[in-house]
């Protein structure tokens, strides 16, 4: 479908759902963000991977990337905790901004903006040491005042509805765990160091569905404490977990076959699902593309 | 028409269909046969050839086998000798070799593949170069330790840390090959895990990376120094074939190791020497064998985690 459409027009559509002028897009965004995307182009070398991209990320809110594979959402995840700059050659242009600031700044240490911005994997990757030293790994390295490392252990592995399952071993693998506790193990240890965001790649994408559903109950949890951001292919979940819901789509560029994910259609899950903007959008939620 | 008659009919053959092969077809055909007996017969002869060398290896030393070959010194006198000196020196050389060579390979390991840029030709042309040196003669080692030894003017070169630096720079590269082996291993999902909450680089290569490389590099480390153990070819060049009879104290006394007292034994005419020589190589090819069961051990106990 995006492949019929010219590229340019595509984007000034874009322009047009986003940009001030359009009536109703200021109260479809979040009145408190604590992090915002503003023009923002990530490139891999000379590949544009992601196009123009502008978007605010609630304050206590839960807010869904969803979107063709290749859309460039995780993309834009992972460019949020600048995760991105491990990749050879990847690079952002316009501003990124956690609570006012710009995390791309030439002073910001990416180091402290990992320990702000949590992230949760698509694949559970708990460290091959005990449960207990997983979820003290970040404060440890970190150098986190602690008063008790047993307290904010438990504390987090509650946080995480884990503890109930796992306070008799503590001292065991975290790998000895099935694949849902492993996750949420992981979800522990992104607690523990106290971030203000916790982004998540697809955290289910690997898992059965009694353990999705245990998982996105817990960041209806979560959501108290923090600001969520999720990628998922699963668009149920966007609809049960998210509180906005970004899509995106692939378009490909004139002349050559790179295709560059921009940002569709932003807006309350509610609206996405119910009521899109944007023909694209209406099509994939409905499943007749992606 | 019952159902069975139905099943057991047969299916239409079409080009798609499994061909029905005889008893000296295919993987059993006279050509397969041949090339299978062919190869059996390749790997019978290897394990043969050692088998008969280390029984008359064994049969040839067994006289020779007492608690005089370890606790006595090298003497003019059959009777009298024993490899006390050697084997004591090759444990002052191998321990001695084993402390300067593994933190400098794992070093250059970790450099190499955890901060290296792979984009500079510099690290490239070392990558290239370390995979050289590994295929280097051992006895240019020796002579590369002789000529700095002498440009340094030392003039007694068959100490203990000359003989060590030799070995260190033989097996160095293979040091370094299989601790980046080991560090490759570790799936990049760990190191992600970890920078992702706040570690530095450094905290993920010292927390993370390195110890989940323990067991590959102990592997290699040992595999290494048994081979290092078994050289005699750059010792010779720093003039370690003398007559030891002391134990070395320090890292600057002389010394002998089992490969060169067995080297000097066998060159000796009378038959008593060569049999003392037999019960040397027994005795080294245990330690061997026993420094593998070990690396085998490590790496059985520690495999794949992930």
């Amino acid at each position: 479908m995006n492949n019929t459409m010219p590229a340019a027009p595509a984007t000034d559509d874009v322009a047009a759902h986003l940009g001030e002028s359009s009536p109703g897009t200021h109260l479809e965004r979040p009145d408190n963000p604590i992090m915002a995307c503003e023009d923002v182009d990530i490139f891999y070398g000379d590949f544009k991977a992601v196009s123009n991209v502008s978007l605010q990320f609630g304050f206590n809110e839960i807010t869904a990337l969803i979107g063709p594979s290749g859309c460039g959402k995780s993309t834009v995840l992972r460019s949020l905790n600048r995760m991105n700059d491990l990749i050879e050659g990847a690079r952002v242009e316009g501003t990124i901004t956690f609570r006012g600031e710009e995390i791309y700044g030439k002073k910001v240490d990416p180091i402290e903006v990992r320990r702000r911005i949590g992230m949760v994997f698509q694949k559970a990757n708990p460290f091959p040491k005990s449960i207990y030293d997983n979820v003290a790994y970040g404060p440890r390295v970190s150098g986190m005042k602690v008063e008790s490392m047993d307290e904010l252990v438990e504390s987090s592995l509650r946080a995480a509805a884990l503890w109930d399952e796992v306070k008799d071993k503590l001292k065991d693998s975290g790998l000895g765990l099935s694949g849902g506790q492993q996750q949420r193990l992981c979800i522990a240890r992104t607690i523990a160091v106290r971030p203000d965001v916790i982004l998540m790649d697809e955290p289910c994408s690997s898992l059965d569905p009694i353990a999705t559903l245990r998982i996105e109950d817990l960041m209806h949890e979560l959501k108290q404490d923090f600001s969520i951001v999720i990628v998922t292919h699963n668009m149920q979940q966007a609809a049960r977990v998210a509180d906005r819901t970004a899509f995106f789509t692939a378009l490909s560029a004139e002349g050559s076959g790179d295709r560059t994910g921009v940002l569709v259609e932003y807006a309350p899950t509610r609206k996405i699902f119910d009521d899109p903007a944007d023909q694209r959008t209406e099509d994939y939620v409905s499943g007749r593309f992606g | 028409m019952s159902s069975t008659a139905h099943r057991t009919s047969p299916a239409p053959k079409t080009s798609r269909g499994l061909k029905q092969t005889g008893f000296f077809q295919g993987e059993r055909s006279p050509a397969a046969l041949v090339v299978l007996f062919a190869l059996w017969a390749c790997l019978a002869f290897a394990v043969l050839f050692l088998l008969v060398l280390l029984v008359t290896t064994f049969l040839d030393g067994r006289e020779m086998f007492s608690w005089h070959l370890i606790t006595d010194y090298a003497s003019s006198d059959p009777e009298q000798a024993g490899a006390r000196a050697a084997i004591l020196g090759s444990v002052w050389v191998i321990a001695t070799t084993a402390v300067m060579t593994i933190p400098i390979g794992v070093a250059a390991a970790v450099y190499m593949e955890e901060f290296a840029d792979h984009n500079k030709w510099w690290n490239r042309a070392i990558e290239v170069n370390v995979q050289n040196l590994a295929a280097v003669p051992s006895i240019i080692y020796g002579l590369v330790t002789l000529g700095v030894l002498t440009a340094l003017n030392i003039v007694q070169r068959n100490i203990v840390i000359a003989g060590a630096i030799a070995l260190s720079l033989l097996i160095l590269p293979v040091v370094i090959v299989a601790t980046r082996e080991a560090i490759r291993s570790v799936p990049n999902e760990i190191r992600q895990g970890s920078l992702a909450l706040g570690a530095t680089q450094w905290q993920t290569t010292w927390r993370q990376v390195l110890p989940s490389s323990v067991p590959g590099i102990a592997t290699g480390s040992i595999l290494a120094l048994s081979r290092a153990m078994g050289e005699a070819a750059p010792l010779l060049v720093l003039g370690a074939l003398v007559f030891v009879t002391f134990d070395p104290t320090s890292i600057f006394d002389q010394f002998s190791t089992m490969p060169i007292q067995t080297f000097n034994w066998a060159s000796r005419p009378q038959e008593e020497f060569h049999q003392l020589a037999s019960a040397t190589s027994i005795l080294l090819l245990v330690l061997l064998l026993a420094m593998n069961a070990v690396a085998i051990t490590i790496r059985n106990i520690y495999e794949k985690r992930w």
